[in-house]
């Protein structure tokens, strides 16, 4: 298992250094990014037009890209020195991640689906029946915090409206505690009542279970409840692109 | 729950969600299962009822004509009859030093479709299946006199006659009303124990008895207006003037070929004697090539099957490219998403053959019987054998392979989807 080095929590949750990717085989980066850090436990808001470079950031800092340059440090770990087992070993253990849709297995009941992650991290698992006597037990928990009533939690995920999957998602994203959490557009697919409502129970869990919350969309208007907000191509010195 | 065990449970559940397509691809892995292991059943167990038949005899000698037809007709009852041969011939052979023993057999009646076989005593005490198995009588015993009839364990079953019962013969093989033996009927002296051979479906009488129900018939028809009673028959000599086959079993099997010669040089007449290993041997190399065009066009429907199997996952892991997004934002390895479609390519290709051997064993007892009674041929229901587990190796190692395919696909997808899948 990696855990992070040994500094006492004094290492920023995420910390980028001279950051560059380029896709295979193009010479015009994506992404150019000097420096970015993320304190433990902050809520940081980036925004971007599409194309801007979100997702690609999101993969690298989840360990599923690998820079074609400088570093990606997450607690103080840097996943370049990591092999590809060991950072997807890495992102079990300490990443929980909620996409824009289709975040769920649609043939799995909802707690099956919350329940992934510990299937595939020890550490999670082991922390979830920590907080809760049993993974199980953490997965309903959540739920019902996220108000999520329990005749759902047996239903398939396919089944369920995108309002509801995407609560079941942010459980899914959120138990075992992991330290960092990354939501890549997860409202777009709400509508502005909902968004709202979904907004508020994710920043509570996420300040709940002290996790450092990466939120990238393309919508500004979204920035006004984060502490803190990011404009994307202020951060990239690479020109913008195709990409998705 | 362990890992692998997880990834295992996610394939089932995921196969069961698509249930519907996956179906086609199970039955269509059944019907090469059931295919493929038939054939080899049939194959193994035809060989060795056939040559169980006839475990102890060293030659079958009849009239010279075709070598396998004569060993097909005399032993199996399949086929049509041969040239008899003289009986002084036989009692000739018989009386050789090198021979142990002789049976003669004469065919050509039947009794309501089972064929009745004209023998001497002999045959109960030399004859010989599976290896050193003598017939034994259930019941009764075996003819003692003229119109004594001994009844094989298959026949008896199905006729329900019992000791005593009298019964008609017919000429020829067919059971028409017209061509019975009505004036003599034959009582029941003896009923065989099962076999597994074509004794089973046989009626045995003398050949006395054979002689006197055709003392009345010249050329293959009965003489109009002569009527004989069996009292009257009795009085006429019944020693039959030829036979269709005589079995001949050696005191020394090394001295076959010399008696073959022998009896291939027969002055009387022509004669030719059969080692039915050697008959039977030719036989299977001419099914052989029949077999061989079955086992190819089985091969392919088992591979048009596979390559189904494949191209289903395939097309599977199209809809599924976000399963697999979310299962590697978990945590998963790339090599975890190989593993899923593998998995779901082994429970499919176990439904399937498990299906296949099930539609098998059906198969086989719901016609088993009717092969047993057209053919003589017994098909057993037994759980498989070596060769039938190679099959099934065979059939599991290519629907792996097969498997390999869309499993490094959705390896390769999930290397270079990550997390973010353009749908």
């Amino acid at each position: 298992m990696v855990t992070s080095a040994a500094d006492g929590g004094a290492s920023p949750a995420v910390l980028l250094e001279n950051l560059v990717f380029r896709r295979p085989g193009r010479s015009r980066p994506v992404l150019d990014i000097p420096a970015f850090a993320a304190r433990r436990g902050e809520q940081v808001f980036i925004a971007g037009p599409s194309g801007s470079g979100k997702s690609t950031l999101l993969g690298l800092v989840s360990g599923i890209l690998v820079p074609s340059e400088g570093s990606v440090s997450v607690n103080g770990t840097r996943l370049n020195d990591l092999g590809g087992a060991q950072r997807d070993a890495f992102r079990g253990d300490h990443i929980g991640i909620v996409f824009q849709q289709f975040n769920l297995i649609p043939y799995l009941s909802v707690l099956e689906n919350v329940l992934i992650p510990c299937r595939f991290s020890l550490l999670r698992r082991a922390r979830a029946a920590a907080q809760a006597g049993s993974p199980r037990q953490a997965a309903r928990t959540l739920l019902e915090r996220l108000d999520m009533p329990p005749a759902l939690w047996d239903r398939k995920a396919r089944l369920l409206s995108v309002g509801q999957q995407q609560r079941t998602a942010a459980a899914r994203a959120l138990i075992g505690s992991p330290s960092v959490l990354i939501a890549d557009e997860p409202t777009s697919s709400l509508d502005a009542d909902r968004r709202a409502g979904f907004l508020r129970l994710l920043l509570g869990e996420c300040a709940a279970s002290g996790a450092t919350l990466l939120f990238v969309s393309h919508d500004p208007a979204l920035a006004d409840v984060f502490p803190a907000a990011l404009f994307l191509p202020e951060l990239n010195r690479a020109p913008g692109e195709d990409a998705a | 729950m362990t890992r692998l065990g997880y990834l295992v449970f996610l394939a089932a559940q995921s196969a069961w969600n698509r249930r519907g397509t996956l179906l086609l691809i199970v039955f269509s892995i059944a019907l090469s299962t059931t295919l493929l292991l038939g054939l080899e059943r049939v194959r193994k167990q035809m060989r060795e009822s056939f040559v169980q038949a006839v475990s102890g005899t060293d030659l079958v000698i009849g009239a010279r004509g075709g070598d396998m037809q004569l060993v097909l007709y005399a032993i199996f009852h399949l086929g049509g009859a041969a040239n008899n041969m003289g009986y002084q011939s036989a009692r000739e052979i018989a009386q050789k030093p090198e021979v142990a023993w002789a049976v003669p057999l004469s065919l050509g009646d039947s009794h309501k479709g089972f064929p009745v076989v004209a023998t001497s005593e002999d045959f109960f005490r030399h004859y010989r299946f599976r290896g050193d198995r003598q017939p034994t009588f259930a019941q009764g015993k075996a003819f003692a006199s003229v119109f004594e009839v001994v009844l094989g364990a298959e026949a008896a079953k199905k006729l329900g006659y019992a000791l005593g019962h009298k019964l008609l013969l017919s000429h020829g093989s067919g059971g028409t009303r017209a061509t019975e033996h009505t004036d003599m009927p034959f009582a029941v002296s003896g009923i065989l124990a099962a076999t597994g051979t074509p004794v089973d479906r046989s009626l045995f009488i003398s050949l006395a008895g054979m002689e006197a129900v055709h003392l009345n018939w010249r050329s293959g028809a009965p003489i109009p207006g002569l009527h004989i009673t069996p009292e009257q028959a009795i009085k006429f000599g019944l020693e039959p003037q030829s036979i269709t086959a005589l079995l001949v079993g050696l005191k020394k099997r090394s001295r076959v070929f010399a008696l073959q010669q022998e009896i291939q040089a027969w002055k009387a007449e022509p004669l030719t004697g059969v080692m039915p290993g050697v008959a039977l041997d030719r036989l299977w190399s001419m099914v052989d090539t029949g077999e061989r065009a079955l086992l190819f066009v089985s091969a392919l429907v088992t591979v048009t099957g596979l390559a189904g199997l494949a191209a289903a996952i395939l097309a599977g892991l199209g809809e599924r490219r976000r399963e697999l997004a979310v299962l590697r934002a978990a945590g998963a390895r790339p090599a975890d998403i190989l593993i899923l479609p593998a998995c779901e390519a082994l429970l499919l290709l176990t439904v399937g053959t498990a299906c296949g051997v099930a539609v098998l064993g059906g198969l086989i007892a719901a016609l088993g019987p009717i092969l047993a009674e057209k053919y003589g041929f017994f098909l057993r229901l037994s759980p498989p054998e070596t060769g039938e587990w190679l099959v099934l190796g065979g059939i599991f190692l290519a629907g792996f392979l097969a498997g390999l395919i869309p499993a490094f696909r959705a390896y390769r997808m999930s290397l270079s989807d990550g997390l973010t899948i353009s749908v």
